[in-house]
C-alpha cells in the first residue's frame, strides 16, 4: 500500500500491525487481540483523516497511484465488454478506451479515459491525456450508441486533453468542441461519472451528460490546481490554495448544484477496496440508468438541454 | 548602475523600456513594423496597421460598431452582469479585478452582443472584449453567447461570433468549463433551424473558447497570423520539450491544416462575410 504524506500516521500504524503479524507467527505469545484492537485504531485514525481532508488532499487521492481506473471498473461493473478501436480517420487513441458491453444485463456503451498502471503503460496511454484521435474515438462510439439505441456511460479521469504538438495539428480543439455539442444532443440517456481526476476542457469532452455523478474523493475543475496556482499566484507551489479557491471537490461542486450525486468511497479512499467501490459505483449507474430509462428519450434530450442552458451564475 | 552612468546627469539617461518616445493619444507605434501611426487614421483602418497589415487587437464594442450596419442595432444581454459566487481570491480578489477590468474597459464583462444588418442582412454579432480578463469565458459571457443565438432564432437571423480570448476565466472555476458544454449546445440547436454560423478567430483564441464555440462556426474565418489553438505554446513546450515550429498555432498554419476556411483581413470582413451570408441564406445584401 501506498501511503500519501497525511496518511503517514495510519502507514506507521499499519507497518506496526504487520510487524505484530510476523512475531505472532513465531512465538506463541497470543497477539491477536492486539492485532485487532490496533485495528480498530486504525481505522478510527483512517476516519478521523478522512473526515477533513483539504481539497489539495483530495486532490492527492483523486491521483492516487493505485487508484481504480476506468478498466478496472469496466471488469467489475460490466459483462460481454466488447472494446472497439479507432475513429477511422487517422490511428486508435490508447488514452480513451471504448466500448459496447452488458450493465445489469442490458446493452450500454462504455467510454473512459485510461491512465497506466505502471512506467510502460503510462507511456502508452499517454497518462490519459487523449490525443484529438481519442475524442473522436468517443464521439464515434456515442453516435453508434444513439443509431443503436444504447445508453452512453462514460468515466472521466484524465490531466486534460493532451497539450502536444501532434494535437494541435489534429485539431484537439476541433475535437473537444465537436463532442461538446454532439452529446448536448444525443438521443440516448448518458450518464458520466469522474471516477478520479477531472480535467479540463479534456474531461469535459466527454462530459456532457443527463446524470453527472462523481466519486466523493475525486475532483473536477477547469484547470489543476497547479496550473491555476502558477497563473494567479505565479507559483506552482501555491497549488493548495488554488485547489480551495476553485472548489474541485465532489462535497463543493454538489453544493454549488453543478453535480447531481456524490458516490461514498470506501473508508480511506476507493484503491482500499477496488471491489467495494465498484459495487456502490454499479449500483449508482443502475439506479439513475433506470429512472433515465422511464422517460421518452426526447424528454430526456430536451431535460438535457434545459440543463446546460441554465448553467451559469450572473445577476441582472 | 556604472560610475560613469551615476555621474550623467539625468536627462541624458535613456532607458528605453520605460521612457515614451510616442506620447499617448495622438500617435501610436505599430510594434511589428515600428512604423508611428496617427491615431485617427488607425482607427479609421479598423486598428490595421496601414504600413504592415498588422492586426492590432480591437475592443469589442469598436468592432461590433465598424462591422455592423449603422442602423438597427440593437445591443443583447446588456442587463446581464457578474456576480463572484466562488468569493475566489488568489493574491487579489476576483471582486477587485472585475472593477479594475470595468473601469478599464468600460463593459460589465468580456463579451459584447448586438443584433442588427450586415449590408441588410440580419444578423447577431458578439465580440469577446480581450480587454476584459484576456477576454475569458465565465457565467456572463456564456450566458449573452446564448441569448445571442436565441435572439437570431427569434430574428431568423444569422450569426457571427468575433473571437480573441486566452480560455475559461479560472477565477469562476467549474461554471466557466461547463459555459463550453452551454455554447457549444447552443450552437447545436441553431444548428437545427439551419441558421449559419460564422466564427471569426481574432489573435488569441485559446483553450476553452477555442475548444468550444469558436471551432463550431459553420464557417471559420481567420483574421491574419492570429494565434489560435487549445494549448498555449509555453505549456506544450515544457510538456514535449522541443521548440516549437515556425508559424507553429497561427493562422497560416491552420489553414494548412484544414481548421479554418479562410484568412480574411479585418477591413474586408464586412465584404466577405456578407457575401457568404447571402449565399447561404438566398437572399441579396443591399448597397
Amino acid at each position: 500500500m501506498n501511503f500519501l504524506d497525511f496518511e503517514q500516521p495510519i502507514a506507521e500504524l499499519e507497518a506496526k500491525i504487520e510487524e505484530l503479524k510476523h512475531v505472532g507467527n513465531d512465538k506463541e505469545i497470543n497477539i491477536t487481540e492486539e492485532i485487532t484492537r490496533l485495528k480498530k485504531r486504525s481505522r478510527e485514525l483512517t476516519k478521523s483523516i478522512f473526515s477533513v481532508l483539504t481539497p489539495w488532499q483530495v486532490s492527492q487521492i483523486a491521483r492516487h497511484p493505485q487508484r481504480p481506473y476506468t478498466l478496472d471498473y469496466i471488469d467489475r461493473i460490466f459483462t460481454d465488454f466488447e472494446e472497439l478501436h479507432g475513429e477511422r480517420y487517422f490511428a486508435d487513441d490508447p488514452a480513451i478506451i471504448a466500448g459496447v458491453a452488458r450493465l445489469d444485463g442490458k446493452p450500454v456503451a462504455v467510454i473512459g479515459h485510461q491512465k497506466g498502471r505502471d512506467t510502460r503503460d503510462r507511456i502508452k496511454q499517454n497518462y490519459g491525456m487523449p490525443k484529438p484521435e481519442g475524442y473522436r474515438k468517443a464521439l464515434r462510439i456515442m453516435q453508434l450508441a444513439e443509431r443503436f439505441n444504447l445508453p452512453v456511460l462514460t468515466f472521466i479521469d484524465t490531466p486534460g486533453a493532451y497539450p502536444g504538438i501532434d494535437a494541435e495539428e489534429r485539431g484537439q480543439s476541433e475535437a473537444i468542441a465537436r463532442n461538446l455539442m454532439v452529446m448536448s444532443e444525443l438521443k440516448t440517456p448518458i450518464i458520466a461519472t469522474v471516477i478520479g481526476e477531472g480535467g479540463s476542457g479534456g474531461a469535459l469532452a466527454i462530459g456532457v451528460a443527463d446524470c453527472l455523478l462523481m466519486l466523493q474523493y475525486s475532483t473536477y475543475s477547469v484547470i489543476s490546481p497547479e496550473g491555476c496556482a502558477s497563473i494567479l499566484w505565479k507559483s506552482a507551489d501555491n497549488a493548495k490554495e488554488a485547489a480551495k479557491a476553485m472548489g474541485i471537490t465532489a462535497q463543493r461542486l454538489h453544493e454549488l448544484k453543478l453535480i447531481d450525486r456524490i458516490i461514498e468511497e470506501p473508508l480511506g479512499g476507493a484503491h482500499r477496496s477496488f471491489d467495494d467501490m465498484a459495487n456502490k459505483l454499479k449500483l449508482a449507474l443502475v439506479e439513475e440508468l433506470e429512472q433515465l430509462r422511464s422517460m421518452p428519450t426526447p424528454e430526456v434530450v430536451l431535460q438535457r438541454q434545459n440543463k446546460f442552458r441554465q448553467i451559469g451564475e450572473f445577476k441582472q | 548602475m556604472s560610475w560613469f552612468k551615476q555621474i550623467l546627469p539625468s536627462r541624458n539617461k535613456t532607458n528605453g523600456s520605460t521612457r515614451r518616445t510616442v506620447p499617448e493619444g495622438i500617435w501610436t507605434k505599430c510594434h511589428v513594423c515600428q512604423a508611428v501611426l496617427y491615431r485617427a487614421e488607425l482607427e479609421r483602418n479598423n486598428e490595421v496597421c496601414p504600413k504592415c497589415g498588422h492586426h492590432m487587437r480591437i475592443s469589442a464594442r469598436v468592432r461590433l460598431e465598424s462591422f455592423l450596419d449603422e442602423d438597427n442595432r440593437e445591443e443583447i444581454g446588456a442587463d446581464v452582469k457578474p456576480v463572484d459566487i466562488l468569493k475566489f481570491r488568489d493574491g487579489k480578489r476576483y471582486k477587485d479585478r472585475l472593477n479594475q477590468a470595468q473601469r478599464k474597459t468600460g463593459e460589465d464583462d468580456a463579451m459584447v452582443v448586438m443584433s442588427g444588418t450586415l449590408k441588410g442582412l440580419p444578423v447577431v454579432a458578439c465580440a469577446f472584449e480581450f480587454g476584459f480578463m484576456g477576454g475569458s469565458m465565465g457565467s456572463v459571457v456564456g450566458e449573452r453567447f446564448v441569448r445571442g443565438v436565441e435572439t437570431a432564432i427569434e430574428l431568423n437571423a444569422s450569426l457571427i461570433c468575433f473571437s480573441t480570448s486566452g480560455g475559461a476565466r479560472m477565477q469562476e472555476a467549474l461554471f466557466s468549463l461547463m459555459q463550453m458544454a452551454k455554447t457549444s449546445a447552443a450552437i447545436a440547436v441553431l444548428r437545427n433551424y439551419k441558421l449559419p454560423y460564422i466564427s471569426v478567430l481574432a489573435d488569441p483564441t485559446m483553450g476553452g473558447v477555442s475548444a468550444s464555440l469558436a471551432s463550431l462556426g459553420d464557417i471559420n474565418i481567420a483574421e491574419p497570423n492570429a494565434l489560435i489553438g487549445f494549448a498555449g505554446p509555453r505549456v506544450i513546450e515544457q510538456t514535449v520539450r522541443e521548440t516549437l515550429p515556425a508559424g507553429f498555432q497561427r493562422s497560416e498554419f491552420l489553414l494548412e491544416h484544414g481548421d479554418i476556411d479562410m484568412i480574411v483581413d479585418r477591413r474586408q470582413l464586412r465584404d466577405r462575410i456578407s457575401k457568404l451570408l447571402s449565399i447561404l441564406t438566398h437572399r441579396s445584401v443591399t448597397a
